[in-house]
């Protein structure tokens, strides 16, 4: 079995991210659930987007792809479905996947395509300096949002659901050894799978809303999660101001590039010599 | 012996893209190129290629890049506002030497403009559509039978240099039938990325000394190398130190520059003697041809110029022609682009004159013809 530094590029250390910052759990964890599931390292292909979140791809020892902003999901997409033997695994932003990427978001969801997704969400833009995100909560300050955010927030775990993923799970920087079985569960199922992994960035978000620091900002996520299966025992009352965590999907349904394969068989039994290009073309519309 | 055939500009685009090996194809539906996209999602299956329809255009060229890195041909196909969606990452391609192809199928802009009538409006955007200084390749097709070959040109262009490459079609270049007859195919020259020999060192973004294209690892076959779109050094790996990411870029846009001479393609007629010189390209050309033909007749000392390349502009060709003659005429279905270049080409001391169509409709031969005796009078 490998260990999981075995899965990390120890050259490119150290990594550019702030004292206290929770995107470095969060690639632990990722290294440590594909650890686990032994993977062959030249099997994986790792995408990210823009932000301080997308640049852990370049730390990890695999094909990594470190893409526009938003647009991680639409470039694995097209790895996935060119080579639907490599796990591909993208690292975005909760800005990166949920406001510029929010309509790949929702479309590799929809396709249930074999991607899985990990969402690095510190509720805040790290990288540009704290501007707010989709993910800000209601009333929390940003650089953009000096009077307090009046926009609300996206649920991702809703979102993901709503959209089709086959698999969706949430968990903190603080409780790392579920979110590493998440992420070990996301990587095990076939389809679009989605991990929200919930972090401080106490340089931008912390400092902003005076939350103070790293230990601050983690005692919260500690405080306020509560674990899906403890959930239905507790009253709307010790609910309130709590945050979910825990599996919220494990599914199996058709995966896409299963299904284009599928296809491709099928059409092949029908055209068993090439003919490209025979066909008249049909009238365009507008 | 092939047999005649007759197609049209899309279609003839498609066959040759799959003559010249596409395997994946990712896209946007829009008038007028959306026949690319049918015909390669009937086809592609058949050949156990990919086939995407993506949620937009800013998806479809991510999802070419990334297809392309998984070792496959790929291509989209669009035309104004796709790809002006498209630009961002058209810049990514560029600057990560990811071999890909775009085929640009223009209409009526800006914005939604006129979706089922002509224009060459893109001819600009084509070449500086994406931010920064960065290297690209954009050929223009003048009739059926060079959208099939200069598909397989732009395939050829974008593996041996890892280069994005613009096809530019119009609706009228897209849309129009004409009888093709199509080449012996095993005889024709399919150009493949060179790939790496050793996993040992790989440097991912080290030119190769002659033609400063490095060799390109396909992902999932164990190089484990990374790719940005941020300035990297040769491993790939972000640099901020400047020095190095200006040698990179310079490399980039002189490993084109180097390749011009091989990238020239242009058709001449008429030149030898003439004192009135029409540059044309696509759809507009044809009509420039007929103009040409008829004052020829009429005795007038005219020729055409009709670059296939545009970018880079084959600059040496045309000025080697351009300096026996008196007028340059330049009709283009927009406010004048192109003529920017021929302008710089012909120097100062030459009568350089654009015309222009903005309403949707081709040049009639007339217009073109006119165009010319007005300068042979001069
Ligand atoms: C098209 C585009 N728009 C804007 C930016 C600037 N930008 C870079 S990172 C970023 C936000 C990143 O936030 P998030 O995805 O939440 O990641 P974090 O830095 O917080 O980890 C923005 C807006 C960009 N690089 N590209
Ligand atoms: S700015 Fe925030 S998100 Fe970015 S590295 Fe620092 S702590 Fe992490």
């Amino acid at each position: 079995m490998n260990t999981a530094l075995e899965y990390l590029r120890e050259n490119r250390l150290p990594h550019i991210w702030c004292p206290g910052c929770g995107h470095g759990t969060i690639m632990g964890a990722v290294v440590r659930a594909i650890a686990r599931l032994n993977f062959d390292k030249n099997k994986v292909v790792i995408v990210s987007g823009i932000g301080c979140s997308s640049r852990a791809p370049g730390y990890m020892d695999f094909d990594t792809l470190h893409t526009t902003h938003g647009r991680a999901l639409a470039f694995a997409t097209g790895i996935k479905h060119a080579r639907p033997d490599l796990k591909v695994i993208v690292m975005t932003g909760d800005g990166d996947a949920t406001a510029i990427g929010g309509n790949h978001f929702i479309h590799a969801a929809r396709r249930n395509i074999g991607i899985t997704t990990i969402v690095m969400n510190n509720n805040i833009y790290g990288m540009t300096s704290g501007q707010v995100s989709p993910m800000t909560p209601k009333g929390a300050l940003g650089t953009t949002a000096p009077y307090g955010n009046i926009d609300r927030s996206f649920d991702l775990v809703q979102l993901a659901q709503a959209s089709g993923a086959t698999y969706v799970g949430r968990a903190t920087t603080y409780h790392v050894p579920l979110l590493i079985d998440l992420i070990e569960h996301a990587l095990q199922n076939d389809g679009f799978s989605v991990v929200e992994a919930m972090t401080p960035c106490p340089t931008y978000f912390g400092r902003k809303n005076k939350m103070g620091g790293a230990v601050e900002l983690l005692t919260m996520l500690k405080d306020n999660a509560v674990n899906i299966k403890a959930a239905s025992a507790l009253s709307e009352e010790k609910l309130k101001g709590k945050f979910l965590i825990g599996e919220f999907v494990n599914k199996s349904e058709p995966e896409f590039t299963n299904e284009y394969a599928k296809m491709v068989e099928q059409v092949q039994r029908k055209f068993d010599t090439f003919q490209g290009g025979l066909r008249e073309c049909e009238q365009n519309s507008d | 012996m092939n047999t005649a055939k007759l197609m049209q500009g899309n279609e003839a685009c498609t066959i040759g893209a799959l003559t010249a090996g596409l395997n994946f194809y990712a896209g946007y539906p829009i008038t007028p190129s959306t026949e690319i996209a049918e015909l390669c999602s009937e086809e592609l299956p058949k050949i156990g290629g990919k086939f995407i329809q993506m949620e937009d255009e800013i998806a479809s060229m991510a999802a070419i890049i990334g297809a392309s890195l998984a070792g496959c041909k790929a291509m989209t196909a669009t035309s104004g506002p796709g790809f002006s969606l498209m630009q961002e990452n058209i810049g990514y391609a560029a600057i990560a030497e990811i071999p890909v192809v775009i085929i640009n199928v223009q209409r009526v802009g800006p914005s939604t403009g006129m979706p089922t009538s002509p224009a060459q409006g893109d001819v600009m955007q084509a070449r500086w559509g994406t931010h920064g200084d960065h290297p690209i390749v954009v050929l223009a097709p003048g009739n059926v039978r060079e959208c099939f070959d200069l598909t397989i040109r732009a395939f050829n262009i974008a593996e041996k240099y890892r280069v994005p490459v613009i096809v530019l079609t119009d609706e009228v270049i897209g849309h129009m039938r004409e009888k093709v007859v199509l080449p012996d195919i095993s005889k024709l020259k399919i150009e493949n990325r060179i790939r790496p020999k050793s996993k040992n060192d790989y440097k991912p973004f080290e030119g190769d000394a002659e033609t400063l294209v490095p060799p390109m690892a396909d992902f999932g076959t164990g190089y484990r190398y990374h790719v940005t779109g941020l300035s990297h050094d040769v491993t790939g790996f972000p640099t901020n130190k400047g020095e190095i990411a200006g040698k990179q870029l310079e490399r980039l846009l002189k490993k084109i520059e180097r390749a011009e001479p091989e990238l020239r393609d242009y058709f001449t007629e008429s030149t030898d003697d003439c004192e009135i010189l029409v540059v044309s390209f696509g759809s507009s050309a044809m009509s420039s041809l007929s103009a040409v033909r008829k004052a020829r007749s009429q005795g007038i000392k005219v020729g055409l110029f009709r670059p296939k390349t545009i970018w880079p502009f084959p600059v040496e060709p045309l000025k080697a022609i351009a300096e026996k003659t008196t007028t340059i005429i330049v009709p283009e279905m927009n406010a004048g682009q192109l003529i920017y270049e021929i302008e710089r080409i012909a120097g100062c001391n030459k009568h350089v004159m654009g015309i222009h169509k903005l309403n949707g409709e081709l040049f009639k031969p007339d217009e073109i013809y006119n165009a010319i005796v007005q300068g042979a009078r001069k």
